[in-house]
Parts: C-alpha cells; sequence; structure tokens
C-alpha cells in the first residue's frame, strides 16, 4: 500500500492506496465523484477526462499513486457559486447530449483545448475533442456548445480560468 | 478493467532508479507516462512484479541545444516536444509527427521516451527516429551507453535495452539548412493508429524548373516487426525531378521520378495483416504514401 495525498475539486485528501488503483477508481470508489464515468478498456473513449494539475487527462489511464501531490478537478468541481459553469451551460442549451456518458469528458475537454484556443473554428473543436467519442448525438451539437461556451467564456472573461 | 497487483517505487535520483530496476530483477517495467503501458496493464497483457516510476526524475526532462544536436529527455512529454521551440527549430520532423499521436489528452501524459522504448511498429515517433538517425542515450549503473536508433529497435516492443537499463535522452542530430518535412499517416479514425505512416526529410537543389531531390531521409511506420528505414527510396530519388511552384506532382510531368522511386518503399518490408489492412494493402498504401510525404517535405 502507499500513501498519497490528492486535491481533487478544491478538497486534499489523504488515502492509502494499492499501486495498481487507477486514478477513475480514486475518484469514483474512495472519493464518490461519480460524475467522472468509465467508458471503455482501452484508452479510447475520453469519457473519464478530468485536469490533472491544470491539463487534461484521462484518469483510466493514471495510476492513483502517479497523481500523488497533483490537483485533480473533475466535472463535479466546475460549478460556482453562480451555477453551472459557462461550459455545463452551453452543453445544455445546444442539447448536446442525448444519453449524456460522454458529457463530463467532452466538456473536460472542451475547457483544456480553450486555454490554448480560447476563440476554436470548428475544426479546431473536432480536433481538440479527437479524444472524446461520442455514440449518440453525431457531434454536431457539441461543436455548437462548445463554440457558444467559448464565447460566455470570453465574455465573461474566464477563458484560461480553471 | 482493473490491472494486475504489483509493486510500485517512485525514486527522486536516476542512480536510485537503476539500483531499484536492478534490484527488482527481470519482470520489473520502467513506468513514465503510463500512456502505452496502463492500456496493457488493465488489459492483462503485461504482469509486471514491480513498477519503477521515472515519471519525476530530474535527469529524464529538459530540452536542449549541444552541439550539432537537440537533446531531448526520455520523460518530455508529447506536448512539451510540441511546445518546445528548440524542437521546433532543431528536428521539425518530430513534432510534425507528434501531433497525430492519439489526442491532445493522451500527448499531455505520454512522453517521448516512453514511446520509443514501448518500440510499437504502429507507433509514430519509432519512424522518426530512423529517419533522422537519433542516438539512444542509455543509463545503467555501469555508466551511460549511446545506441545508434538502427540497432535500439529489435523486433516487435523489443528493443536493446538491458533488464537494468533506462533511456534517458534521445540525442537528435540537426540536419542544417535547405530540409523540408512531412509526416504522411494514414488512419482510420481520428485517433487511431497508423495502418502506414511515413515521416520524410527532403533538401531539394536547383530552382524553377529545375528542381531536384538532392538528399532524402524516410522512415516507415508499421510496416514490419521494426521501424523500417527505406534507404533503397533514399538512393532512388536522389537527383529527382520536382514538380515546380503549383505544379503538383501529375502524371507525365516532374514528380515522376519521385514516384519511381517512391515505388521501391515497400521493398524488403514484412507489413503485418490485421483487421484494418491486408500485408498487400499497406505494401501499396507505404508505395503512396512515400511519394505523398516526399513532394510534401520538397514543397
Amino acid at each position: 500500500m502507499a500513501r498519497i495525498t490528492v486535491t481533487v475539486d478544491g478538497v486534499a485528501y489523504q488515502e492509502e492506496v494499492e499501486p495498481r488503483l487507477l486514478l477513475v477508481h480514486l475518484l469514483r470508489d474512495r472519493i464518490g465523484k461519480t460524475g467522472t464515468p468509465i467508458g471503455c478498456d482501452t484508452g479510447n473513449c475520453g469519457a473519464c477526462t478530468i485536469m490533472l494539475d491544470g491539463r487534461s487527462a484521462k484518469s483510466c489511464s493514471v495510476l492513483a499513486v502517479q497523481a500523488d501531490g497533483a490537483e485533480v478537478l473533475t466535472v463535479e468541481g466546475l460549478a460556482g457559486p453562480d451555477g453551472w459553469h459557462p461550459m455545463q451551460r452551453a452543453f445544455h442549451e445546444e442539447h448536446a447530449l442525448q444519453c449524456g456518458y460522454c458529457t463530463p469528458g467532452m466538456i473536460m475537454a472542451a475547457i483544456d483545448l480553450l486555454k490554448d484556443d480560447p476563440d476554436p473554428s470548428e475544426d479546431a473543436v473536432r480536433a481538440g475533442l479527437e479524444g472524446n467519442l461520442c455514440r449518440c448525438t453525431g457531434y454536431s451539437n457539441i461543436v455548437r456548445a462548445v463554440r457558444g461556451g467559448a464565447r460566455a467564456m470570453r465574455d465573461a472573461g474566464a477563458v484560461g480560468d480553471r | 478493467m482493473i490491472p494486475p497487483a504489483f509493486d510500485y517505487v517512485r525514486p527522486s535520483s536516476l542512480p536510485e532508479a537503476l539500483a531499484a530496476l536492478a534490484e527488482a530483477g527481470e519482470d520489473a517495467k520502467v513506468l513514465c507516462g503510463g500512456q502505452s503501458l496502463l492500456p496493457l496493464l488493465r488489459l492483462r497483457l503485461a504482469y509486471p512484479s514491480v513498477l519503477v516510476d521515472v515519471g519525476r526524475l530530474p535527469e529524464l526532462h529538459g530540452v536542449r541545444e549541444e552541439g550539432g544536436h537537440v537533446r531531448i529527455g526520455a520523460a518530455t512529454t508529447h506536448d512539451e516536444v510540441l511546445r518546445s521551440p528548440v524542437v521546433r527549430a532543431g528536428c521539425p520532423l518530430l513534432p510534425l509527427a507528434t501531433a497525430t499521436v492519439a489526442d491532445p489528452a493522451v500527448r499531455h501524459r505520454g512522453t517521448l521516451g516512453g514511446s520509443l522504448a514501448h518500440a510499437d511498429p504502429a507507433g509514430d515517433l519509432p519512424a522518426v527516429a530512423v529517419a533522422l538517425d537519433m542516438e539512444f542515450v542509455v543509463a545503467s549503473a555501469a555508466g551511460e551507453r549511446a545506441v545508434p536508433a538502427g540497432e535500439f529497435f529489435v523486433d516487435y516492443l523489443e528493443t536493446a535495452l538491458r533488464p537494468a537499463e533506462i533511456l534517458v535522452a534521445v540525442r537528435v542530430p540537426r540536419l542544417g539548412d535547405g530540409w523540408g518535412f512531412h509526416y504522411e499517416k494514414f488512419h482510420l479514425t481520428a485517433q487511431a493508429w497508423a495502418v502506414v505512416g511515413v515521416a520524410a526529410a527532403v533538401r531539394p537543389g536547383g530552382a524553377g524548373g529545375d528542381r531536384r531531390v538532392e538528399e532524402a531521409r524516410v522512415g516507415l511506420t508499421n510496416m514490419g516487426p521494426t521501424p523500417v528505414r527505406a534507404g533503397g527510396v533514399e538512393r532512388a530519388v536522389r537527383g529527382a525531378p520536382l514538380p515546380g511552384a503549383g505544379a503538383g506532382g501529375s502524371p507525365g510531368g516532374a514528380g515522376d521520378g519521385v514516384r519511381d522511386a517512391a515505388a521501391l518503399a515497400d521493398e524488403g518490408t514484412s507489413p503485418p495483416g490485421d483487421l484494418h489492412a491486408t500485408p498487400e494493402y499497406r505494401r501499396h498504401l507505404a508505395r503512396v504514401l512515400t511519394r505523398r510525404a516526399l513532394l510534401a517535405a520538397a514543397a
């Protein structure tokens, strides 16, 4: 067993973990952050995307021990005192989901993309989300939502802010 | 989904890591970003006794110019490669290929050294390593040795690394002025592995209607158990006329010499057959993609 310290959505946790424990299992089974789903066995689908020290990562492809000392942000940590994060609101408004399983990962990947490109073109959105699979929507509404969310974040001066 | 049990150590210096690896024996594995190893563990295709995490070792980080080459620490992430002005200026072919590796989240964690040491012939970076004659800096308790790219890749997922050795860095020779670069990748979906890929560096000469290939380097992805250096193409393409500006590689025009040379791309290869492509289709792709890569690199 290994003792790790990890900050998740602003709260510090100390955990005794088996080295083989995946970060996504730490988040879901230990800390209760079930907003981050597990979608595949291969690292392809991106449903479990979170921010690890400020950049997107697939939490099924990181060991919990590798995240020792790190800061994790999940979809559950996005909303602020004024309600949903602008990207969450944009996904709602544009109906950018059907079953919703891929949505947490899509939102995290979208916010990560905006850190480098606050006003992404449609092509840039599609390239930025290449690691996130949606099997329902055909992506059009997702792309619209990301661009809408980006606009809202620029208007709010929130681009680049976590 | 749940990996087999293993022990885990995270040494704080390279000598400690080498000692841990030597003590752990040959069933130990080196862990860096984990973007190749963790999927293998989850699918239980690997059963290491110990993982030695080298991801935070200061000796494996950093990019710098060193004489005639660029030295890139093995733990440099793909994302850092893409952002490094030193890499972009000194070996532009590497970021061109790196930009096609997996997806942004994987590129944040995955490392150059990890990809090379994993030695998947379907990975994009081994072909770049052989095309550019990268040198692999390998450390063990006995000291450092340098392994040329041509000797590093031994077989499918197998390298010249010995059990108690760690890849510390690669040295990428600078090619000098006048070279152009391209990585041509054929894959079925955005983040998928290359069915076939071609890494090309071309130094054109002449001007206007008399542009020719002076020199070229070609590395092939997924055309055998190891990355392939297409030496036959490199020799045949010397002196081949290039299309003038805007002329394209139209049949019967300049560019035919490039096409003839590219037709040798699959010589001496042993491409795999799988559900994406037969060996014969991969041979066809190698010829077509090599022509495209050469012309794009020369443009």
